[in-house]
């Protein structure tokens, strides 16, 4: 069992979500940088779905009642177990009774702790997803709560010594495709887009990445009648100003899409932290 | 029907009309196809996304040669919504309309929607078929708590709350049924292209 000292900034349970309920208005949720999380899974020998803690900004400290294999990946909190230093995107073992202690990451926002054995807090629709939007799942974590830790036996060998850090630049470019509603847009605007440095809006969350920078002008008025939204849509709202739609965005939405990241930049999209700047391309 | 991508691993459906988009959605549940992750109705159109690795020209294709069934389940029963009609702003809607409080509620229950789609929050369904005449805007300042089993009007819909949640509807009543159960499956009572009519209980 993990008992939480404390959480830091925000710290939720996270698997893959709820997919495939949409429809009934249910966000899909789940790890908002979904390569880091699966990698952490596969560091400790975890299904890749298996539930772990999604820190934001770092900050937290975990009291380990039990011994355990962890691996920390995506943003690279600086990691200390009992007080010593241990690298990040490596297994590393946790004595009973350890404190776990995370830093402020240097770059990235979201980090991933993958327990041996995964977090078997209750499901809910089967995912043990904490959704901010819906409410949905597990509550943040707050000082004083316990997460179960689920069985080992049965479970892949730990293979892997150190996997390779993802490369997290100062100002990332998002790769984009146009549309399904572009034809909302001015050619000024798409060109906008494409070619300015976005920032980062403190406002943002799981459930999108708020940019500012030059609005966005629409080319017609009247009303999109609303439908249903991706993960990475960038839609936007009267502000003229993008949001970029992460785990936990809404499944319908009125305003138009004036463009989706491509999938393998969604991860990278997670990461963005207030103020950091970036650009988009086609 | 015309078919766009939404980003490399969805498609949007472009729907002649909401009943159109119904029976797309109808006949994607009746016999889903491979690689479809979620089918998302909205109101002319039907969202497909796909796992990420799909070859979604070829999942276009097999959308455009689908079958569509003649109706979207529409001629199923209506879930009936037992409503006590006391809501805070049934005379605000009164006084907006020019309507008495019996003729809003009379107009409100007469009718027999359709649940166009969902969003907002889980299991909140924004139905169609509401009577003109109670075309009403959102409240200028929502509440903070809704309660759940609302039953409001805005726009051009009528909806019931599924749980507490903040909101702008104006409300005519509320409902005991329960709409949302995440222990039952599917967890939402309403589901796209459903029928539905409100049937007043006495207050006590």
């Amino acid at each position: 069992m993990i008992e939480v000292v404390r959480p830091g900034p925000l710290a939720t349970v996270q698997d893959l979500g709820r997919p495939g309920r949409a429809h009934l208005g249910v966000p899909c949720s789940g790890a908002a940088d979904g390569r880091a999380f699966r990698l952490a899974n596969r560091l400790v020998g975890n299904p890749e779905g298996a539930a772990a803690v999604e820190l934001t900004l770092g900050g937290a400290a975990l009291r380990f009642h039990r011994h355990a294999w962890i691996a920390v990946t995506g943003a690279p909190a600086p990691l200390r177990i009992n007080g010593s230093a241990q690298g990040t995107h490596a297994p590393a073992h946790v004595p009973d009774g350890a404190l776990v202690e995370f830093g402020t990451p240097p770059s990235g926002l979201r980090s991933y702790l993958a327990v041996r054995g995964g977090v078997v807090v209750e499901e809910v629709l089967g995912s043990r997803s904490c959704d901010l939007l819906s409410g949905l799942g597990p509550a943040p974590l707050s000082p004083g709560d316990r997460l179960p830790v689920g069985p080992t036996k049965g479970l892949d060998d730990i293979t892997v010594d150190v996997a390779p850090a993802p490369h997290m630049p100062e100002t990332p470019v998002l790769h984009i495709r146009p549309g399904p509603r572009d034809d909302w847009f001015t050619d000024e605007a798409m060109a906008t887009l494409t070619s300015t440095l976005y920032e980062v809006s403190p406002e943002s969350n799981r459930v999108g990445v708020r940019l500012e920078g030059p609005p966005l002008v629409r080319a017609r008025d009247g009303e999109l009648g609303s439908e249903g939204m991706v993960t990475g849509a960038l839609q936007v709202p009267p502000s003229g100003l993008p949001i970029i739609f992460l785990a936990d965005h809404p499944t319908t939405g009125g305003y138009p899409v004036v463009a989706v990241l491509a999938s393998s930049a969604i991860a990278d999209a997670a990461q963005l932290r207030p103020g950091q700047r970036l650009r988009f391309r086609v | 029907m015309k078919v766009v991508r939404a980003g490399d691993a969805a498609l949007l459906v472009e729907a002649a009309d909401l009943a159109t988009a119904h029976r797309l959605n109808a006949a994607l549940r009746d016999e889903p196809l491979p690689g479809v992750v979620d089918v998302v109705p909205g109101e002319r159109t039907v969202l497909v996304v796909a796992e990420p690795a799909a070859d979604l020209g070829r999942l276009a294709e097999r959308l455009t040669r689908l079958r569509l069934p003649d109706d979207a389940g529409g001629d199923a029963e209506p879930v009936e919504i037992p409503v006590t009609y006391d809501g805070a702003d049934l005379d605000e809607v009164a006084d907006l309309t020019g309507l008495s409080r019996g003729e809003v509620v009379r107009r409100h229950r007469a009718a027999t929607y359709t649940v166009a789609y969902l969003g907002f929050s889980p299991g909140f369904g924004y139905l169609t078929g509401l009577d003109p005449a109670l075309r009403v805007a959102r409240r200028a300042s929502p509440r903070t708590s809704v309660p759940a089993g609302s039953v409001a009007i805005a726009d051009r819909y009528a909806a019931v709350y599924p749980s507490a949640s903040p909101g702008g509807w104006r409300l005519l009543g509320r409902s005991e049924l329960r709409l949302w159960d995440v222990t039952r499956d599917p967890p939402s009572l309403l589901r796209p292209g459903m029928r539905v009519r409100f049937v007043p209980r006495e207050s006590p």
